[in-house]
């Protein structure tokens, strides 16, 4: 896998195009994150497909400058093909056809969960089978990873993401956003046996999460606490504190439970932005046995650079699209899995 | 106009209430969900959904769509859309997520709709307020089709 390949994607509010040759990474723009968007006045990230078409070619330019390499050096184009927003997938994929039409290159369709769970091969080079907590923007599940187009998924979320419930939290208490940092600001000066709030779905057997009752019991917690209608500040450190607490032992306990159902992993792997909570880290970090690894967060969060690498390994294995490569806004990593029924609100009272 | 408030006391009398409200939904309307964080929008959209799918094989999961702010489901022929406007910058961006197109051929479950610019003719006003260890619901049709439904909903909760 040392071909160099340009990886575009789009599916979300990033456009991003990054040049990756074998697991050197070349370059790697984010639009929301480089001067790039000086050009367009603010880092406001757009769900507009029209924002998309507007920054895909000039990230492209710009990761092809910073790699310093032309079109025509590149062996494969890969691109975001889905799930995401429709009209910034469409946007993405259109573009990556208008290159490899115009190149005679391989297109490649990435599936954007697919670039996740495979950026601990491109980072750590981890070997296959391994057990992959990806918590990306909405979504959270737990994989077993079997090849690049090998996904088994163990368990998930049954309604919110676990950094959706930090952002809401921290919504609901007041704070800044994003919610995952200004919670565990705040919850350094709180005392997180204050409040016993619930650990959603332990009761149950399996490792399907539940953050949206945890949500609820920290608002009631809230309301609870208010002196004269306002919320004193040791009461909010508390919350946080016991909510940040209740958070990293669900996961920590569920990723034991998801570690026990395929016991050939060879590493414990968390992509997304909850690895950058401390709490949370040093509790996944104890699961255990088997070594527990994070990648960067600049890697975690949307990029080029992952489509790039999942579009290497597919390339290794001859994967090839066409032009009639279709943007699917819906697109499950494993389509065989059952769905996940239940309440967690009804776990959530255990 | 046409309307009637609700007490659910726990998860179980939501599921009850969404299940009853379910069937009565046609492709065309919308659902506009009301109500503060922690409220219950998401879990009532998300049984609504999967008590339609439930007699025609396939349930699916309804993950929140705050982040993904529109998701689409299919049963029986009809679409259904979960659409979370909270995030939305400008209702500009409705066009682009597609859901312009939608409403008036889909049941649109739309949370926060106080970011549209123009409220959908003839939409549910369903509002949800905590109240004890539960929630207070109410729930607004605008037209005479929608008050007998509503009826019709009343008496599938038996009262």
């Amino acid at each position: 896998m040392n071909a160099t390949v340009l990886g575009i994607e789009s599916s979300c509010d990033d456009t991003a195009a990054a040049v990756l040759r074998g697991r050197c990474i070349l370059s790697n723009v984010v639009s929301s994150q480089t001067n790039l968007h000086a050009a367009f006045g603010g880092v406001v990230p757009e769900l507009a497909a029209r924002a998309h078409v507007e920054r895909l070619d000039l990230c492209v330019e710009e990761a092809l400058r910073r790699a310093r390499l032309t079109l025509m050096e590149i062996d494969a184009i890969a691109v975001t093909a889905g799930p995401g927003l429709i009209g910034g997938v469409m946007a993405g994929v259109m573009c990556a056809k208008g290159l490899a039409a115009a190149t005679g290159l391989p297109l490649i369709g990435v599936n954007h969960l697919a670039g996740h769970a495979l950026t601990p091969r491109l980072t750590d080079d981890v070997p296959y089978p391994y057990l992959m907590l990806l918590v990306s923007g909405g979504h959270c599940q737990f994989l077993r990873v079997d090849g690049p187009n090998g996904f088994a998924r163990l368990g998930g979320t049954i309604d919110d993401a676990p950094g959706e419930a930090f952002d809401k939290v921290a919504r609901l208490l007041g704070l800044d956003q994003p919610g995952g940092p200004a919670v565990e600001r705040t919850a350094r000066d709180g005392d997180a046996g204050a409040f016993a709030f619930p650990r959603p779905l332990l009761d149950r057997a399996g490792c399907d999460l539940s953050f949206s009752g945890l949500k609820t019991a920290v608002l009631r917690a809230r309301d609870l606490s208010l002196v004269d209608g306002a919320l004193p500040r040791s009461a909010r450190a508390d919350i946080c504190a016991a909510f940040q607490e209740a958070v990293a032992a669900t996961l920590a306990e569920k990723s034991r439970r998801a570690l026990a159902l395929c016991p050939e992993a060879t590493a414990f792997a968390v992509a997304g932005g909850v690895a950058a909570n401390a709490a949370i880290r040093t509790a996944l970090e104890a699961v255990g046995p088997v070594p527990f690894l994070a990648p960067p967060l600049a890697l975690c969060t949307d990029n080029g650079a992952m489509i790039a690498w999942a579009g290497s390994e597919l390339l290794a294995m001859g994967q090839r699209d066409g032009m009639d490569l279709a943007p699917r806004p819906r697109w499950p990593l494993d389509p065989d899995a059952a769905p996940m029924l239940g309440s967690g609100r009804k776990g959530a009272k255990a | 106009m046409a309307s009637m408030t609700l007490y659910l006391p726990d998860p179980d009398a939501t599921d009850r209430l969404a299940t009853a409200l379910a069937p009565l939904l046609r492709a065309g309307d919308a659902v506009l969900l009301s109500g503060d964080l922690g409220a219950g929008k998401s879990h009532l959209a998300r049984r609504i959904i999967q008590s339609r799918q439930a007699p025609h094989g396939r349930v699916e999961d309804v993950p929140s769509p705050t982040y993904t702010l529109v998701q689409t489901y299919e049963a029986d022929g009809v679409e259904m859309i979960h659409a979370d406007l909270y995030r939305l910058a400008d209702p500009s961006e409705l066009a682009e997520l597609g859901l312009d197109d939608a409403l008036g051929q889909a049941i649109a479950l739309i949370e926060w709709p106080d970011r549209l610019d123009i409220s959908p003719a003839l939409a549910l006003d369903v509002t949800l307020t905590p109240e004890g260890e539960g929630r207070r619901i109410t729930i607004a049709g605008p037209d005479a089709a929608w008050a007998e439904r509503l009826s019709r909903l009343k008496g599938a909760l038996g009262g």
